[in-house]
């Protein structure tokens, strides 16, 4: 008795450990995925805030365009995306990849195409006459070796300065007036700190930094220049890159020292409640000044940052077709409606970005998006450095942390070795 | 030989499961990540042999080695603030107050509370601003007319990991009270009346005959706050997120793992791991001599 007890213990404890080990084997049921579009597996991590109400809304449209198609969402919650990054990293090493995945478009998606995760859509671009509809210099930041493999939902422009425009005025400055360059906007900063504003620019956590140097950058390069960075065409170790260093540092001389680890709204709402007179930020920020009650033009005004104006620093959220999608022409539906007029005016009006589209009404849209809409339309698209489209994740992590050594030690050589290093490094692999 | 199996079948049988699991779980995944960190792994592209490649360019990256020295700060000043606050509660508890048992719990209830929840509330004691924005800490030295000693805390260069391990300490020094506490309880009364009787000093009893007998409480309490200061991750994401000034090698390993690159991430576990088993192996060793030697 005491033995055949011992056994059935001894097998259960076999069974327990077997099942630890074989994991999801129910993923490969494929029959002929490419033409089932009975559903769509949709792999986000817009979870929460405006962006679940985007979701929401393009989801609405999605069904009433493809009403036969059912959506089940993936949504994985945290960590500004890097949980739901990690949560599809495992399943695509698995090959259990979902029908569509939300990735910022651009050079994050590097590692996927070099790994061959994803598939080409410059067919789809073509079937549905996307290349008319999106900007020619949008299309080249998406293009990688002539194929293009997502399909952006939302633009936002990274090279904005958001102006407290009561602390110039008091200044004798001009809001409305952007600084030509540079060299003005600091003349501009020190008539403010003499005016008695201790921080005339906020800043907040190492991303935000690099943001801001981001900019710098591009001022001082220009469109063609910045963007040679990213494909080794410009050198890390070149006297622009010097310069531009040397800029970041009397703008940080400006700035407030406590923003480490403090995130991106509280250096905003040193602009709102006056304590400082610049931030620069995303155009997600409009969505701070709304809710603080602000109004565009009057408590606040925006400019792109001086020295890139007619230059537009994008970062785009996009959709992908993952190779062996099980529902392939599913997903290919919900890209359709991503890319339709209609799915990108009812997503962007609810997270307050702006469409890719440049056929889109501007009469839809609130005051600040119109403008952003119009120099979307005529300006030179550069890619965001600091949110993805510009370099793979591996290569930003290694300029976050040199930026972060820069703003605590002051050190302009060690700062560009280390962006030389990161240059190096990130080209190689 | 049926009956050898009789003796030692039935108890091996019942702690299977946990052999099995454990085995799996931690040694076996401690073996695949040790060859992970042995490939040039990426989260999507096929392994490459690369040797310990990861650890040797790890251990000359100027990076690594500012998290190291941060994770050095901060274990000296967390293990020092601990045993220093945890010793002398117990100390004034053991002296006999009024009221003990209310004193024992408000020292030990930071012990329930996350590292996440009370580092989200250290984020804003510990702000750095000052003047007119001072906030937390800051704000209360203003007002209490210390205004000179508003600090930059954890965002000063060098020694900001110092701040850092503030709420740490006061997070776990009454948990080292309590060890500390049972430490003392356990010392017979009839020891120090006898010491007293010889005519030692109060000093010299404490010298003599009560901390000798502390001696392996201490090691314990020690061993268990260096080993939770090596992975210290929690509490750093909490307050400042993964940023270069308060990088610590978990939260590096967070990074590398998030920007995909699996092998030095495994790498730095690796490294983690031997740097716990430097504190843990040794002190392994010890129990396991003096539990010897108590049972002869």
């Amino acid at each position: 008795m005491r033995k055949a007890l011992a056994a059935v213990a001894g097998l259960a404890v076999a069974g327990l450990a077997l099942a630890g080990c074989s994991g999801s084997g129910d993923s490969g049921n494929n029959g002929d995925s490419a033409n089932d579009d009975s559903q769509v597996e949709v792999f986000t991590w817009w979870a929460s805030g405006s962006e679940k109400a985007g979701l929401d809304a393009l989801v609405k449209v999605f069904n009433e365009q493809f009403p036969s198609t059912k959506f089940v969402n993936a949504a994985v919650a945290g960590g500004a995306g890097s949980n739901a990054k990690n949560a599809l990293a495992s399943r695509l090493k698995a090959n259990n990849p979902p029908d569509s995945f939300q990735a910022h478009a651009g050079a994050e998606l590097t590692d996927y195409i070099e790994a061959k995760k994803i598939e080409d859509l410059s067919a789809f671009y073509k079937q549905n006459g996307l290349t008319d509809v999106f900007p020619s210099t949008l299309l080249d930041r998406l293009t990688v070796d002539g194929k293009i493999y997502s399909v952006p939902s939302n633009i936002h422009r990274a090279n904005v300065t958001w102006v407290n425009t009561d602390l110039l005025t008091k200044a004798g400055i001009d809001p409305k007036v952007a600084p030509a360059d540079l060299d003005a906007w600091l003349a501009d900063m020190q008539k403010l700190k003499d005016n008695g504003v201790e921080t005339p620019l906020s800043v907040a956590t190492d991303w935000t930094q690099v943001q801001l140097f981001e900019n710098v950058l591009l001022s001082v390069l220009g469109a063609d220049g910045y963007q040679g960075l990213w494909d080794g065409s410009t050198k890390f170790d070149s006297a622009e890159v010097t310069t531009a260093i040397d800029y970041y540092s009397k703008l940080l001389k400006f700035a407030n020292t406590d923003g480490t680890g403090q995130d991106w709204p509280v250096a905003t709402d040193m602009v709102v409640d006056g304590t400082a007179a610049y931030n620069v930020m995303g155009d997600w920020a409009l969505a701070e000044f709304d809710t603080k009650g602000q109004t565009y033009g009057k408590e606040y005004t925006t400019w792109p940052t001086p020295g890139t104006d007619g230059m537009f620093d994008f970062l785009a959220d996009s959709f992908t077709l993952p190779v062996g999608a099980p529902h392939a022409a599913g997903a290919e539906n919900w890209l359709k409606t991503i890319s339709s007029a209609e799915g990108q005016k009812a997503f962007n009006l609810a997270k307050g970005s702006i469409p890719a589209r440049t056929d889109a009404d501007p009469a839809d849209y609130p005051e600040y998006q119109q403008g952003a809409m119009a120099s979307f339309a005529k300006d030179t698209v550069v890619s965001s450095l600091a949110h993805g489209a510009a370099v793979k994740i591996s290569w930003l992590n290694d300029i976050t942390s040199a930026i972060g050594q820069f703003v605590s030690t002051k050190d302009a050589g060690t700062f560009q070795d280390a962006l030389v290093q990161a240059q190096t490094k990130g080209l190689a692999q | 030989m049926r009956k050898g199996i009789r003796n030692w079948g039935p108890p091996l049988l019942l702690i299977s499961p946990t052999i099995i699991l454990v085995g799996i779980f931690v040694y076996v995944l401690i073996g695949v990540n040790f060859s992970t960190a042995m490939t040039k792994d990426s989260a999507l592209t096929a392994s490459e042999f690369v040797g310990l490649q990861n650890f040797t360019d790890l251990l000359t990256e100027p990076r690594f080695l500012h998290s190291l020295a941060n994770l050095g700060i901060f274990t000296v000043f967390f293990m020092v603030g601990t045993m220093l606050f945890g010793f002398l509660w117990a100390w004034m508890l053991d002296k006999g107050v009024t009221a003990e048992g209310a004193f024992r719990s408000i020292y030990l209830f930071p012990m329930a509370v996350s590292f996440v929840a009370s580092g989200v509330v250290w984020r804003w004691l510990l702000s750095s601003a000052q003047g007119d924005r001072a906030s937390g800490l800051n704000r209360l030295l203003q007002s209490i007319g210390l205004g000179g000693l508003q600090n930059d805390w954890y965002n000063a260069p060098g020694w900001g990991m110092a701040a850092m391990a503030m709420p740490a300490i006061w997070q776990l020094a009454g948990y080292v009270m309590a060890l500390f506490l049972s430490g003392f309880r356990g010392i017979p009364e009839e020891l120090r009346e006898a010491a007293r009787m010889d005519g030692a000093s109060e000093w010299k009893l404490y010298r003599h005959v009560v901390f000798p007998q502390l001696h392996p409480v201490a090691l314990s309490a020690l061993v268990i706050v260096a080993h939770m200061s090596l992975k210290v991750f929690d509490l750093i994401m909490a307050v400042t997120g993964s940023v270069y000034i308060t990088e610590v090698p978990a939260t590096y390993m967070w990074v590398a793992l998030t920007g995909a690159e699996y092998g030095k991430a495994s790498a730095i576990a690796t490294i983690l791991l031997l740097l716990v088993c430097v504190f843990i192996v040794p002190y392994l060793i010890y129990t396991a001599r003096a539990e010897r030697k108590a049972r002869r």
